[in-house]
């Protein structure tokens, strides 16, 4: 026991490096400059698309075998993206990268579009909801619907930002495999949808406490509590 | 609460009361409902599943999943991982297709770096992708037709299975968790007699399916514990995000190899089995059919083998630019997709991964309500679960 009670004293200096996740105050994470790059392109990208966007698609191309020259998201356009955003406006705007579609959508618009996509535009198979956290953002979280159409052999994604604390229209009256999916953002992001018929944790035990997936959340201060609380005596790592 | 309260039998009553099933207009005996606990410890939920059963008398009114007892926090881990140290993690999900896994998660990360592996890796990736498909398909066919009482497809996909093994070991010395691949390529060039241990074992093999089918494509149990059992329609599956053999057996031709092919198999001629009825005999005639053409794919990749480089391009740290892609590959099991959002370090930002067992799992309420409690089993070994990949 007197050798368990000295292991807190380790954990301490290893921490800058597995805790770069201060809830917010804590500066010395080096995640902390990488969490604002995202949001960061993010921002960037609607200015860019007008200019730089004939000039970055070639480039990316070319120089793909040897170095990967740094490609940037470039306008999607198609007659889908045409017709929304003639009816949406500036609530939407429609990117390229690599290849891949995406739309980022207000927040306000979300049930409306995914139904839409699923009643006028077969998109069909609801492949997976995720979301994904940027602590240092207003708007801290992204969430994210990955959509495949039979019909269109086409696959896109629809990304929104919400607050902490905000809620989301639920998918499951559109796509009934979207029930488990947002419980899993649920257990994991605290990310409520409204309408869900039965929303609580998946896959972690209804008393846990936290969010995982949150960027705040440390693995080993969760773990050294946990193991405290449980088992009663001290973290081994 | 505590933290432990999954393992406490008062939780039961909770789960219970959220139950909202729809109760039949008139009771199939006239008895009571009754709520039993299938699992976390039963030897025909394929690892640590829960399924809470609803039942009057031997019927199943409803069915509830209780899942989450491996998890492991694997997207967590990625975060604090770089990409070269968490690829040997994907091997853990579905242990039972670890190669594919590897495949997936290697491509998804070339693809966001926009680097391509050498076409010599290529074909490596697809022999051993395939092998693991057909290792993946007889472990189910054993375990499956155990569940239902025919022990000796067990014995049978064993020791057949050790074959691919074999292979697989002697090719990167790992059996199960192989880590076969790396990001731009394989790590191992093939060791010397790799070509003639592959084709040895499509001539041993072929046979060998015809021998389980002996067994059980005819057989009257198995007819009779399979036919029309566990039904789900190509509407309900689509609804459900349904993918993989349980998607095609209810008559969706759709196979992400061909669809939208990745890697090279473009290159290869195979066909995509699809079923009629969508219940467990057709799902087991989509995947033996699927093993077939695996050996198809695999005959023409291993005499086509081009020479030149295993490893492609890729900087010894990886550091993806700042973006975000999704890739998926078509798993034993099915749609196998990562989501992975680079800020330009050394680690991912965040990475997710889209696993067939969990989403297909979802489907088991709708495919055993109205039928037996032994139908249950069955169902569960159709859908083909690997709970490493369910729970994460």
């Amino acid at each position: 026991m007197a050798e368990e009670v000295k292991t807190p004293a380790p954990p301490p200096p290893p921490q800058p490096q597995p805790a770069k996740t201060g809830p917010s105050g804590g500066s010395e994470g080096e995640k902390k400059p990488t969490a604002e790059k995202p949001a960061a392109a993010e921002s960037a990208a609607p200015a860019k698309p007008a200019a730089p966007a004939g000039k970055s698609d070639v480039p990316a191309k070319a120089a793909a075998p040897a170095k990967p020259a740094v490609p940037t998201p470039v306008p999607w356009t198609s007659p889908l993206v045409e017709k929304y955003r003639n009816q949406y406006g500036s609530g939407l705007e429609a990117l390229t990268y690599l290849g891949q579609n995406y739309l980022s959508v207000d927040r306000s618009l979300i049930p409306d579009i995914l139904r839409r996509l699923r009643e006028d535009e077969q998109f069909d198979y609801c492949v997976d909801v995720t979301a994904a956290h940027y602590p240092k953002r207003e708007k801290q979280f992204d969430v994210i619907w990955i959509l495949y159409s039979f019909a269109r052999n086409e696959r896109m994604r629809v990304k929104t930002q919400i607050a902490d604390g905000a809620s989301i229209a639920s998918a499951v009256s559109i796509w009934p495999t979207a029930n488990w999916l947002e419980r899993e953002v649920y257990d994991m992001f605290g990310i409520r949808f409204d309408g869900h018929p039965d929303l609580k944790r998946i896959l972690l035990p209804d008393g846990w406490k936290g969010y995982p997936l949150r960027k705040d959340y440390g693995i080993l201060q969760q773990d050294t509590e946990w193991v405290q609380i449980n088992l009663g005596i001290e973290s081994g790592q | 609460m505590s933290i432990s309260e999954k393992g406490n039998p008062n939780a039961l009553a909770n789960a219970v009361s959220n139950l909202d099933l729809d109760t039949p207009e008139k009771p199939y005996l006239d008895s009571n409902e009754l709520i039993i606990n299938m699992g976390p410890q039963h030897p025909a939920t394929h690892g640590v599943l829960r399924v809470i059963l609803k039942l009057d008398g031997e019927k199943v009114l409803g069915t509830e999943c209780v899942i989450g007892y491996l998890h492991r926090g694997v997207e967590k881990i990625a975060e604090n991982r770089t990409y070269t140290m968490f690829n040997p993690y994907v091997d853990r999900m579905d242990y039972c297709a670890a190669v594919s896994n590897g495949l997936g998660y290697c491509e998804a990360v070339e693809k966001l770096m926009n680097v391509e592996a050498p076409a010599r890796a290529q074909y490596i990736r697809v022999i051993l992708t395939e092998l693991n498909r057909i290792a993946s398909h007889q472990l189910w066919l054993g375990t499956h037709a155990l569940d239902i009482g025919a022990m000796t497809p067990l014995f049978y996909t064993f020791r057949d299975r050790e074959e691919i093994l074999k292979i697989f070991e002697r090719y990167c010395g790992a059996r199960l968790t192989t880590h076969a691949f790396r990001i731009g390529g394989c790590q191992y060039e093939t060791y010397a007699g790799f070509e003639k241990d592959v084709t040895n074992f499509l001539s041993f093999f072929a046979p060998k399916i015809d021998e389980y089918e002996a067994l059980l494509t005819t057989n009257r149990i198995w007819l009779e514990r399979t036919k029309n059992v566990g039904v789900i329609s190509a509407a309900d599956a689509i609804a459900l995000g349904v993918t993989g053999p349980v998607l095609r057996a209810s008559g969706v031709k759709w196979d992400l190899r061909k669809a939208q092919p990745y890697a090279n198999y473009s290159k290869f001629d195979f066909e995509i089995p699809i079923g009629e009825n969508g219940d467990t005999y057709d799902r087991y005639l989509v995947r033996m059919e699927e093993m077939r053409q695996s050996m198809r794919i695999i005959e023409q990749a291993v005499g086509g083998i081009p020479e030149g480089p295993i490893m492609g391009k890729v900087p010894k740290v990886i550091k993806p630019p700042v973006g975000e892609i999704y890739h998926s590959i078509e798993a034993p099991k099915g749609e196998l997709g990562y989501f992975i959002v680079s800020d330009g370090s050394t680690q991912p930002y965040r990475l997710r991964v889209r696993p067939p067992s969990f989403v297909n799992l979802q489907a088991l309420d709708i495919m055993v309500r109205g039928l037996l409690i032994a139908d249950v089993v069955a169902v569960i070994g159709t859908i083909d679960i690997v709970l490493g990949e369910v729970d994460r």
